[in-house]
């Protein structure tokens, strides 16, 4: 949607205090400050959450330094904390997600937007943006109690029986660990991939198709060398946000990663992730420096996130408006 | 019709079907879990479930009267929240602001939008828990209401700049003030949008359950006041998920059924509220 700020002149040059007072009395000031005090309260909330963090983690970040990324014992008795089986456990089950997510998600986002008839779309859309609205805690139940057993009994012995000479895929099947809270993070984050891809698809100029396929193209080769290529910006922006939103993720992970905090080779074997170990933690921290570890951890996936989302929306953006600059030409 | 050609259009037919599949698979999520759901806990929902407190620990039935009613107190404190915030705040950005404070208040909410729920839940644990020395219901509310914020001002932004700027004029025209303009012609003419965009924000905090863990923390019994810790319906089911208990996994599934059920309607209702006309009444 085009952007347009109105700018309507007020009626009659300002001059003064007697017209101040007027327009005080229209409302006009009064509407003014009082919207502008809400608006900056959201700018003053969010410098406070970021602060806020920043203070709130000041003892580990002077103690341990850099060290902190770098350790594997998380001791609270020993007051000791490193965070990295967290970031190797959020960084692997992050992967496999998003191993999953992205052909998944792509793929249905290419039908969405180039194959399905505009109201089969539509109607899908809705159904998506359905399944991006159910709570990750929901997520959790069906993992804890549909793909943990599933995992369990089927699906590793399967990947071991197959697969098993890699050592991604070696170990005790327990249920729980990275493979599963993969592959209910995929799940999760497959509606925002859609979403977003079929938006930028369904940007890309009509011009573009209309030559391959006049050149020759079959309908896949303009649809896979032709528009994919030229929204690839968007989909990579889409991609972004879904891993932003897998790193964060926190119910679901909890429920079925398994929680122990451990670096493994093996897909099958429980781990921990950050937004895990604080969600179980944090209210039961032992000491000082173990809250303040927490938000460590907590401002680590702050910045993750923030700088995820930033790359996002800028690659969505100028996709978009590349498509719609040469749609209008 | 060379053998070229056709292995291309087999390819294409291919991974067109392909798609076709994707979409089917990505779809079939959505009625699997709803599947799942009623299956397991379509038989667990009683009347019991909406009426009666959590049983003892070790005894069966049970159900989980405070749970609902602390997810309507906490939602409530959301919406005191995040719907003022979100609705000024984006009167603000369409009507007054110039285009710099614009772009610092759209950065500020869409970076708070992308927070994890988590590190929302330290914020207010800091903020507010620990000043106060304990959990309770309005720290819940805090954090939900903080999620709302964002998500209520850039959606109501969009609406009130589709208002087209003739309307604007027109209004002006006639000799009214902008704050007469904007309470009288701008937001009626933006009603359905903003409705829409306040139910789903309500729809996306509903279900939230990392931020509450250290904030309105739980319950087993009624919470009193406001200022004690309440039990909520998602927190309730991620403690009864990770419990020993089968009877305990029998009524998580039974709250996962409304609550689930619960944020489907105000979704669709959202969106029937938007579609049955558009945001600018036709003229």
């Amino acid at each position: 949607m085009a952007s347009t700020t109105t700018t309507v002149p007020s009626a009659g040059p300002v001059s003064g205090s007697r017209s101040f007072l007027s327009r005080l009395r229209q409302g006009d000031e009064i509407a003014h400050i009082i919207t502008f005090l809400f608006a900056v309260s959201v700018v003053l909330v969010t410098l406070l959450l970021v602060f806020d963090l920043w203070q709130g983690s000041s003892l580990p970040r002077h103690k341990f330094g850099f060290n902190f990324f770098r350790t594997s014992v998380w001791d609270p008795i020993f007051d000791h904390f490193g965070a990295l089986p967290f970031i190797y456990g959020t960084l692997v089950t992050a992967t496999v997600s998003l191993l999953i997510a992205v052909p998944l998600g792509i793929g249905a986002a290419i039908f969405l937007a180039e194959l399905a008839p505009a109201r089969v779309s539509d109607t899908l859309e809705f159904f998506i943006d359905l399944l991006a609205a159910v709570p990750s805690v929901i997520y959790g139940l069906l993992g804890v109690f549909i793909v943990v057993p599933l995992m369990r009994q089927y699906i590793q012995p399967a990947l071991k029986h197959s697969l098993g000479f890699l050592p991604l895929f070696q170990g005790p099947a327990y249920g729980v660990g990275f493979l599963t809270a993969g592959i209910v993070l995929a799940i999760m984050v497959i509606p925002y991939i859609i979403s977003v891809s079929r938006e930028v698809l369904l940007s890309v100029p009509r011009d573009q198709r209309e030559a391959a396929l006049s050149l020759g193209a079959t309908r896949w080769e303009s649809t896979w060398k032709v528009v994919v290529p030229f929204a690839r910006g968007g989909i990579l922006g889409s991609i972004f946000l879904a891993l932003a939103r897998a790193l964060g993720e926190t119910m679901a992970v909890t429920m079925v990663i398994g929680n122990t905090p451990a670096i493994s080779a093996s897909l099958f074997s429980s781990g921990y992730s950050i937004a895990a170990v604080i969600a179980n933690e944090l209210t039961e921290a032992t000491s000082n420096l173990h809250y303040q570890s927490l938000i460590e951890l907590g401002l680590v996936l702050f910045l993750l996130t923030f700088v995820l989302n930033g790359l996002a929306r800028l690659l969505i953006v100028a996709t978009s408006q590349r498509g719609a600059g040469m749609g209008n030409a | 019709m060379n053998s070229r050609l056709r292995w291309r259009k087999f390819v294409s037919g291919f991974m067109l079907a392909m798609t076709g599949v994707c979409a089917l698979v990505s779809v079939s999520v959505l009625f699997l879990i709803l599947g799942y759901l009623v299956f397991h806990g379509g038989t667990s929902i009683s009347w019991n479930f909406f009426t009666k407190l959590p049983a003892p620990v070790g005894e069966t039935g049970g159900g989980m009267a405070n749970a609902i009613v602390g997810s309507g107190k906490l939602l409530l404190l959301a919406a005191l929240i995040g719907v003022p915030v979100g609705f000024f705040g984006a009167i603000y950005l369409a009507e007054f602001s110039g285009s710099t404070t614009a772009f610092v208040v759209r950065y500020a909410a869409d970076l708070l939008n992308g927070v994890p729920s988590i590190v929302i839940g330290i914020f207010a644990y800091s903020l507010v828990v620990l000043p106060f020395k304990h959990f309770s219901t309005l720290s819940g509310g805090f954090a939900l209401g903080l999620m709302m914020i964002p998500i209520t001002l850039r959606s109501t932004e969009e609406f009130l700049r589709s208002v087209p700027n003739a309307l604007r004029e027109a209004a002006m025209a006639l000799g009214a003030s902008k704050s007469k303009t904007i309470a009288t012609v701008i937001v009626p003419a933006a009603y359905r949008g903003i409705l829409t965009a306040v139910l789903l924000a309500f729809a996306r905090v509903a279900g939230e359950t990392a931020p509450l863990l250290f904030t309105a923390f739980g319950n087993r019994f009624w919470s009193q006041g406001w200022n004690q810790p309440t039990a909520a319906l998602p927190e309730m089911i991620y403690r009864y998920a990770i419990s020993p208990y089968d009877d305990w996994h029998r009524q998580a599934w039974a709250a996962g059924l409304v609550l689930l059920g619960l944020i489907l309607i105000i979704n669709i209702v959202a969106r029937a509220i938007l579609s049955r006309g558009i945001a600018v009444p036709r003229t």
